[in-house]
């Protein structure tokens, strides 16, 4: 059985066809999960993909993490769900408090679309799973706002526990600790900046994305099999 | 323009038009009826000056599905899928206002590309602007960069290439062009038509505001002087969050066949729109300006029928589909009023609260049910009453053309000599090497396209940066190529030669990618029509734009012609700017990229002669800008874009480049600093180094190839008539053309890449 893997879906998102298309390529299936909507679908995972919900006209995610659809996202992954926020995901899911910290504007000032490496932290998330830790991944970034920022005890916490789940090899927006992606307690909610749709074919340039969705349709193939 | 004069000209209509209104009226127009004609009528609107020349173009192919005069130009790429590209201009917006100039030009494509059936996948943006060592170009430049970038990111549709240029004459005239490629399959392709009687026009989207009155006819349509500034409110504002949102709804409604036809509303906003489907359907309309949802009280509707306020939709819509296209437009949240009833009148007429007065099609807040009565317009004096047709019937002028008195001298100051006797044989070039690499028209365009998302949808393949983007088509083997181009400098020296080389770069680029040309769409970026010399300029480039594209097999499926890029009187160098569309049937692979391969043969296709005329090195580097172009054969050109397109589709190149601004010397620098290797050349006999090295000889294609196939490579160029060398081989860290110049690739590198940033104070990629 494939894993479903849901894709949330607010008005101004733009990559869930992405996020669908490179699951449905490595074997899952993907639906798509409307933002005032409560039902998952009874999705495996979850992925809050990128775009710019509701314009982003204010802060990143502020108004997405009110949808009625993040209620269910937020039950979801308190039962141990796979949740995984692909940046303005990520930055919804730290806005609906199911991620530490924020994204602000790159130090840059400016909006970044280029394929940068990131290094992989850590295997125990639900995102990296099978990745290999120190394997540096080629990952396209596209954000303006990707600057990670957390207060210094977060930081502490997040080193601790080996909650950083990807840093940037050379750090393109100024992100704390050179943090592309962390996870939640529980490691089974992960946000990160970098597109892991985007590296998911030679064709695009990088494979880079294919371990890390894989390690997510695993997640969620297993989780399936524990539910039923 | 003075207040004491009559309105018709503060309109920005001549007093001929005035009276072609009367007589066609039979009376005098009430005050909206002179602004939907001074709107309509204008040069942005009515192509009154181009319209003789522009009907010289070919547009016909067996696989062109949709030609020029619609929301976009459609063919047929296979598979039941069909590609619709557009073109057009927002020079005049930006040079006022750069951020919401440029991002206004980006929803207002797209809108026309979607309004076809089409999802928009692709944008490029082609922009022009003066010296960067001037201030206010530095403004303009990172402005409509970030309102491209702004917009474009946000609405989710990925700026896949374009092209930058510098250059004096676009110091207080920038041009900013945008082009937009959408994909749709055949059975959703709908015409922008208000056909059938009692058919209801809903208007989508935002709310109808002041902002952008005139926009056509006082700003687009007239040169800048002093008072540009003044002229900021003319300018609309964007909302990409909206258009996101529209996108959705409209290839919804389409999907679902609730639409009859669908209309942006762009230029002259709803009396273009709901005059210009009725016209084509050869029906009428009424249109009820109490109706449209305002952004402020008080709003007359002149106002309301000429606002060009961003992000509005119009679709046709039969009475009994109405609640259901209510109820997706509230899903997607977007507001749909019916403002609008298709009639049999051939009239389009405005009033001012007649579907209340009648109690019909209150779709806000009451949609009506069932069959919808005619209104009665007895008791009702229209606001507007006018024949249908009329509107989008402008005035045709042909007006003066004449040759500048100055052209002969121009092209008579030939550079060659001089720079022979400045760089006499033996001179070292390294420095004129990193000279014209630091050009910011040649230079790295990094700092520009990183700003772009570039990459959504998952189709680029290749993308900025490369000669021509490539966009695979997920499901099938194929895959689309495009590129934009266009050189002014050759065009002010000799317009028709000039618009024939910018037909052939880009027919190039595409071949360079493996990709058959199947469309061309111009944009026609001139100064102001009522100069003789701009509209000699103008006719000239039509036609080295047809005779390329007739001897290319390419057909025209559409364009944009903005006129009075002019400042204080003086006029922008004539600039054509040409988007190709290409197929490649079976992409399989990433195409081979523009970059050496270390131990590889270089070898270059096409043939080098001593054209410096217009070239990057005697014009820009030297300042030597008169000449005559380089030749522009165009039977020469079909054979070498056949012969790459073959050798790069058997993959029998690992690497290939065209060969344009900076010449040969350029070429294999960009391919050395892609390749991160360095190369050993000598220049091809029977030319002075210099010359070989910066001369832009046309349709010339460096390639990288591995010496094995590389005898066969050039037996069969000879046997397709192209001349083809072997200059030398790709390694080392140093770019060495023998007698001319030894640079390592590092050094190269730092002037290429370094040169845009330095000049803004930013920081260079890595």
């Amino acid at each position: 059985m494939s894993a479903r893997v849901g894709v949330v879906v607010f008005p101004g998102t733009n990559c869930e066809l992405d996020v669908a298309w490179a699951v449905e390529q490595l074997g899952g299936s993907a639906e798509l999960l409307w933002h005032g909507e409560r039902a998952l679908d009874n999705a495996d995972a979850v992925v809050v993909p990128g775009g710019f919900a509701h314009g982003d006209y204010l802060r990143t995610g502020a108004i997405a993490r009110f949808s009625p659809v993040m209620e269910s996202v937020a039950r979801f992954a308190a039962a141990g769900g796979p949740v995984v926020g692909i940046c303005n995901g990520f930055q919804v899911l730290t806005e609906a408090g199911l991620l530490p910290g924020a994204l602000q504007k790159n130090a840059g000032l400016a909006f970044l679309c280029e394929t940068v490496e990131c290094r992989v932290e850590t295997s125990a998330s639900v995102l990296t799973g099978l990745a290999t830790p120190g394997a540096v991944l080629r990952l396209p970034i596209n954000h303006f706002e990707g600057n990670y920022v957390c207060d210094a005890a977060t930081l502490a916490r997040l080193r601790d526990e080996d909650r950083v789940v990807v840093r940037y090899v050379r750090n393109p927006n100024g992100s704390l600790d050179d943090i592309a992606g962390v996870c939640s307690e529980g490691r089974n909610v992960v946000g990160l900046m970098p597109h892991p749709e985007r590296a998911s074919d030679s064709m695009l340039g990088s494979e880079g994305g294919v371990v890390l969705l894989r390690s997510l349709l695993e997640a969620a193939a297993a989780g399936a099999a524990v539910a039923s | 323009m003075p207040v004491d004069q009559p309105l018709h000209r503060r309109l920005g209509l001549t007093d001929d038009e005035l009276g072609a209104v009367v007589e066609l009226l039979g009376r005098d127009p009430t005050e909206l009826e002179l602004a939907m004609y001074a709107v309509m009528w204008s040069e942005h609107c009515s192509y009154k000056s181009s319209r003789l020349h522009l009907r010289r173009l070919p547009s016909e192919a067996p696989w062109v599905l949709v030609g020029p005069g619609e929301g976009a130009g459609v063919v047929d790429v296979g598979d039941g899928l069909a590609v619709a590209v557009r073109i057009e201009s927002h020079n005049h917006p930006s040079a006022v206002e750069p951020y919401q100039g440029a991002a206004t030009g980006v929803g207002g494509i797209i809108r026309d590309v979607f309004s076809m059936g089409a999802r928009p996948i692709a944008l490029m943006d082609p922009l022009r602007f003066g010296p960067l060592d001037d201030a206010r170009t530095r403004y303009l430049f990172e402005g409509v960069v970030s309102g491209i970038s702004g917009y474009g990111n946000a609405v989710g549709v990925p700026t896949v290439g374009g092209e930058v240029a510098f250059d004096d004459c676009y110091r207080d005239n920038p041009l900013v062009n945008v082009l937009c490629l959408g994909l749709l399959p055949h059975d959703r392709l709908v015409l922008a038509r208000a056909s059938g009687e009692g058919n209801l026009a809903v208007l989508l989207g935002s709310s109808t505001g002041r902002d952008g009155i005139g926009g056509a006819s006082v700003l687009a349509s007239a040169g800048f002087d002093e008072g540009a500034e003044e002229k900021r409110p003319s300018v609309q504002v964007g909302d990409p969050f909206e258009e996101k949102k529209l996108i959705e709804a409209c290839l919804a409604l389409l999907d679902a066949g609730l639409a009859v036809g669908v209309q942006d509303l762009g230029a002259a906003g709803l009396s273009c729109a709901a005059s210009e489907t009725a016209a084509k359907a050869g029906a009428g309309m009424d249109v009820d300006a109490a109706r449209v949802p305002k952004r402020e009280p008080g709003m007359t509707p002149v106002e309301v029928l000429t606002s060009e306020s961003q992000e509005r939709m119009l679709a046709i819509v039969r009475p009994r589909h109405l609640d259901e296209v209510l109820a997706l437009c509230d899903r997607w949240e977007i507001t749909a009023s019916v403002v609008g009833r298709v009639t049999d009148t051939g009239r389009f007429r405005v009033y001012d609260g007649l579907f209340d007065a009648v109690g019909v099609a209150g779709a806000n807040p009451e949609p009506p049910r069932g069959d919808t009565p005619t209104p009665t317009s007895s008791d009702q004096t229209p606001a507007a009453d006018v024949p249908v047709e009329s509107l989008g019937d402008g005035p045709v002028y042909e007006r003066e053309r004449r040759r500048p008195a100055a052209q002969d001298a121009l092209v008579a100051a030939d550079p060659a000599p001089l720079l022979a006797e400045r760089f006499p044989p033996g001179a070292d070039l390294s420095g004129e090497l990193l000279a014209v690499l630091a050009s910011p028209t040649v230079a790295d365009k990094s700092w520009v396209w990183r700003q772009y998302d570039h990459q959504l949808f998952l189709n680029t393949v290749v993308g900025p940066g490369g000669d021509a983007a490539v966009l695979r088509l997920k499901g099938t083997p194929r895959a689309l190529a495009l590129s934009t181009d266009g050189n002014a400098r050759f065009c002010r020296l000799d317009p028709r030669t000039g618009a024939r080389l910018a037909v052939l770069e880009a027919a190039r680029n595409v071949a360079c990618a493996g990709a058959r040309p199947l469309a061309l769409v111009n944009c026609l970026n001139f100064g102001n029509p009522e100069h003789p010399e701009v509209m000699w300029q103008f006719a000239d480039v039509v036609d080295g734009v047809a005779e390329a594209c007739t001897a290319l097999g390419i057909p025209v499926i559409g364009g944009n012609v903005s006129f009075y890029n002019e400042s204080e009187g003086r006029d922008i160098d004539p600039t054509p700017i040409v988007g190709v569309l290409g197929l490649i049937e079976e992409l399989g692979d990433v195409p081979p990229a523009a970059a050496l391969v270390p131990g590889h043969r270089i070898v270059v296709l096409g043939a080098t002669r001593p054209e410096l005329a217009g070239s990057e090195w005697a014009a820009v580097v030297h300042g030597l800008d008169g000449g005559r172009p380089p030749d522009a054969d165009l039977d020469g050109a079909r054979r070498l874009h056949e012969f790459v397109r073959d050798l790069v589709t058997e993959r029998t190149v690992a690497g290939v480049h065209d060969c344009a601004e900076g010449g040969l010397a350029v070429a294999l620098a960009e391919m050395a600093i892609a390749g991160g290797t360095g190369c050993t050349v000598t220049p091809e006999p029977g030319l002075e180094a210099a010359a070989w090295c910066f001369a832009e000889s046309a349709s010339r294609i460096v390639a990288s190839v591995d010496a094995r196939p590389l005898p066969d490579v050039l037996r069969r160029a000879a046997e397709a008539g192209v001349p083809a060398v072997d200059l030398g081989v790709a390694g080392s860290d140093r770019l060495v053309v023998e007698g001319a110049f030894d640079v390592s690739v590092t050094d190269a590198t730092r002037a290429w890449r370094d040169a845009i940033p330095a000049a803004l104070g930013a920081t260079a990629a890595r």
